[in-house]
């Protein structure tokens, strides 16, 4: 049967569109099933809708719980009163309406875009929903996956669907490879800064090219996460062996013969060659430089080795000047010469194993300049970290290892900065008051954000990089 | 939510690019219950000193204002649906800007609350107009969904909205009951999802 009608080229996305509409209105909204929906106590809102209409939850079976955005860090059982409440109340509902939930004592705790992907409930293929603008992150897996506000949380927890216009089709292809010292963060900081916080509204960004399928899955899910920051509401990459290996075995994933079943159903999971889409832009990904925010948004970023622009050399002279106003930056000065209050690694951007990694290879041996708080973007990635030793590197130099959650990404459960400090933070937003009122965030990889903790500065982590293998040589085999 | 085509009311203007949804609602008021009134929290950090006194934003200039007008990218960032209600508990029921966060512009219609985009240049004249009224205890503005027409004092501009956004806003769907409507689809499409591999997680039961 295949190969005798001649059919259309299709988009990754237009596949997955096609695998979850239910129904499509006469106005073009589309009617999609949902498989995973993830709610955590931010959907709060949500449940309460449901209780006013008495309404009970269609399929407690497709529907997670997660404590993670209030969850206290430094001891379990602390936190604001606001937190504990929060969390409390999540618990309250999930234990009503018969949702597992992921709680703070939970040994898989963790962010919820952290947790799906280890869990093995983020699958290629699927239609994943919660009421986070960073459910864009499961998109590296090949999953149809964005953020939904609480009304429509509501609406999925009612009907397992969500009403929803199909976004355009863009294609980001970055040519060639990375060169060294350049992250996925970094890909994707430039390519905001380059097109525009809101470049690609409307879009669901397919990423391409060679620099692409190089990356880790976690490095994928880095640049997936940071689409909404670009303005897209959907990040994807098509599944391949690297996305197999790392769904294999998890623990919702499928098993035995369904494995294989699973696996051949997700060759499709690709764009056709000759497939049409809306926009296509293109980079050399061996341009892509070690990159840092300089303003209060994340289009407002520059390679480490440029200097803080003047408002009418950027784009957008009004926004500079206010961002600059806000981050008390001068004009001209070199941002290497840009001092920091303190460090944040981890959130669902960059939290992972492989994030705190690279953090640690440029903080062992060394002291922090600046305090700065660790915190794993699961409780998962916070045992493994700690079995190979992670923990005491960050803490010998000086930093704080706390337990999993947002944390100072958003800051509700209390980790925040004070006016005024300076933020080095591997997180994925630097708006006004994010991590305090009056707080100031310069966004980075992780490995720049160890780097600026060493010498209290934005810092270039590639000079650090080629002390870090000396150091390393000189010290021999014992010294890890 | 009751449906709306036409609607009379004052403007403001609050030029900047890039309004998120952190400033529009700063994420340590988003654990109150809505039914305490969001109006008070919107843009609370650009409205109110750490003292907590006014800083003279001309949103609290305008009185009783339901028409909004910013700069690009209004509402980009979190998901947060507070910062919808905390505008529309403040009162308006239109927001006029060059572009809009997905999310936000979603979250918005499912509240009533109209995201009219305009180009850059229509923003800047109409902010302008909104600023030239304000002496007058706010400038006039009228907006008509259908006809996708807005005016501020005697300046008009057309706004774009898709046809999915102008139904929902004009009809004032509750979602739930319309796909209520669905629901021999839903229960055959969900028969025939049963069937893919790793549709249902393995090991959380059904
Ligand atoms: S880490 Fe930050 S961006 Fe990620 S889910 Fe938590 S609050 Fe949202």
């Amino acid at each position: 049967m295949t190969g005798a009608i001649p059919t259309e080229p299709l988009t990754l996305l237009d596949r997955l569109w096609r695998d979850h509409e239910v129904a499509r209105r006469e106005d073009g909204a589309s009617l999609l099933w949902v498989d995973r929906h993830l709610v955590h106590e931010g959907s709060h809102h949500a449940f309460a809708k449901l209780a006013d209409r008495g309404l009970h939850v269609a399929e407690p079976g497709l529907t997670f719980a997660v404590a993670d955005h209030y969850a206290p860090t430094r001891d379990r059982a602390g936190g604001p009163d606001q937190a504990r409440e929060m969390i409390a109340r999540l618990t309250r509902n999930a234990e009503a309406h018969g949702i597992r939930l992921y709680g703070l004592r939970d040994p898989r705790q963790g962010i919820v875009h952290v947790l799906g992907p280890e869990q093995g409930l983020t699958l290629p293929g699927l239609s994943i929903v919660c009421g986070d603008s960073h459910t864009s992150t499961h998109g590296a897996f090949g999953a149809l996956a964005f953020g939904i506000g609480a009304t429509d949380v509501a609406h999925v927890l009612a009907t397992q669907c969500v009403w929803a216009a199909k976004p355009r089709a863009m294609r980001l292809t970055f040519r060639g490879k990375l060169a060294p010292g350049v992250t996925a963060k970094d890909m994707a900081l430039g390519w905001i800064a380059r097109f525009g916080a809101d470049a690609a509204l409307g879009h669901a960004v397919e990423y391409a090219g060679e620099a692409v399928e190089a990356l880790s899955m976690e490095g994928r899910m880095t640049l997936c996460n940071l689409s909404i920051e670009g303005g897209a509401r959907f990040g994807l990459i098509p599944p391949d062996a690297k996305t197999i290996a790392y769904v294999d075995g998890r623990a919702h994933a499928p098993g035995g013969a369904k494995w294989d079943d699973a696996v051949a159903t997700w060759g499709v999971l690709r764009s056709d060659p000759d497939a049409r889409f809306d926009r296509e832009e293109e980079i050399d990904a061996a341009t892509v430089a070690p990159t840092v925010t300089w303003g209060i948004s994340p289009e407002q970023a520059l390679p480490i080795d440029a200097s803080v622009p003047h408002p009418s050399d950027t784009r957008h002279p009004e926004a500079a000047l206010a961002a600059l106003d806000y981050m008390g930056l001068k004009p001209g000065d070199p941002l290497e010469s840009v001092r920091v209050d303190r460090v944040f690694i981890g959130s669902c951007t960059n939290g992972r194993l492989e994030d705190l990694r690279a953090a640690a290879g440029i903080l062992r041996g060394r002291k922090a300049r600046v305090p700065g708080l660790v915190s794993p973007g699961s409780s998962v990635v916070k045992s493994m970290a700690e079995a190979e030793g992670l923990d005491r590197v960050f803490r010998e130099a000086g930093l704080e290892w706390v337990d999993s959650g947002c944390s100072m990404c958003v800051g509700m459960n209390g980790d925040l900065a004070k006016a005024g400090e300076r933020v080095a933070s591997t997180t994925n937003r630097n708006f006004r008051g994010r991590q305090g009122r009056g707080a100031r965030t310069h966004l980075m990889s992780p490995a720049m954000a160890a780097a600026a903790a060493v010498t209290g500065r934005l810092s270039d982590v590639r000079a650090l990089q080629a002390n870090a293998a000396t150091i390393e040589v000189a010290a021999g085999e014992g010294a890890a | 939510m009751s449906g709306w085509t036409v609607h009379s009311g004052r403007a403001v203007a609050l030029m900047a690019d890039n309004i998120d949804t952190d400033q529009l609602i700063p994420a340590r008021f988003m654990s109150v219950p809505r039914s305490e009134g969001y109006g008070q929290f919107l843009l609370h950090d650009l409205r109110f000193d750490d003292t907590g006194a006014s800083t003279g934003l001309a949103l609290d200039a305008v009185p009783g204002a339901s028409v909004l007008i910013a700069g690009r990218n209004f509402g980009s960032g979190s998901s947060r649906e507070a910062a919808v209600y905390a505008l529309v508990d403040f009162g308006f029921r239109v927001v006029v800007a060059p572009s809009f966060g997905d999310i936000f512009a979603a979250n918005a219609v499912n509240n009533g609350l109209l995201p009219a985009i305009v180009s850059e240049a229509e923003a800047r004249v109409l902010a302008q107009a909104a600023e030239d009224g304000m002496a007058a205890g706010g400038a006039q503005a009228r907006v008509d969904i259908k006809a996708g027409r807005l005016r501020v004092q005697d300046t008009t501009a057309r706004f774009a909205l898709s046809d999915i956004d102008r139904t929902k806003l004009m009809q004032g769907w509750d979602d739930i009951d319309l796909t209520r409507a669905h629901a021999t689809e839903i229960a055959a499409f969900r028969a025939a999802r049963r069937a893919v591999p790793g549709a249902w997680p393995a090991g959380a039961g059904t």
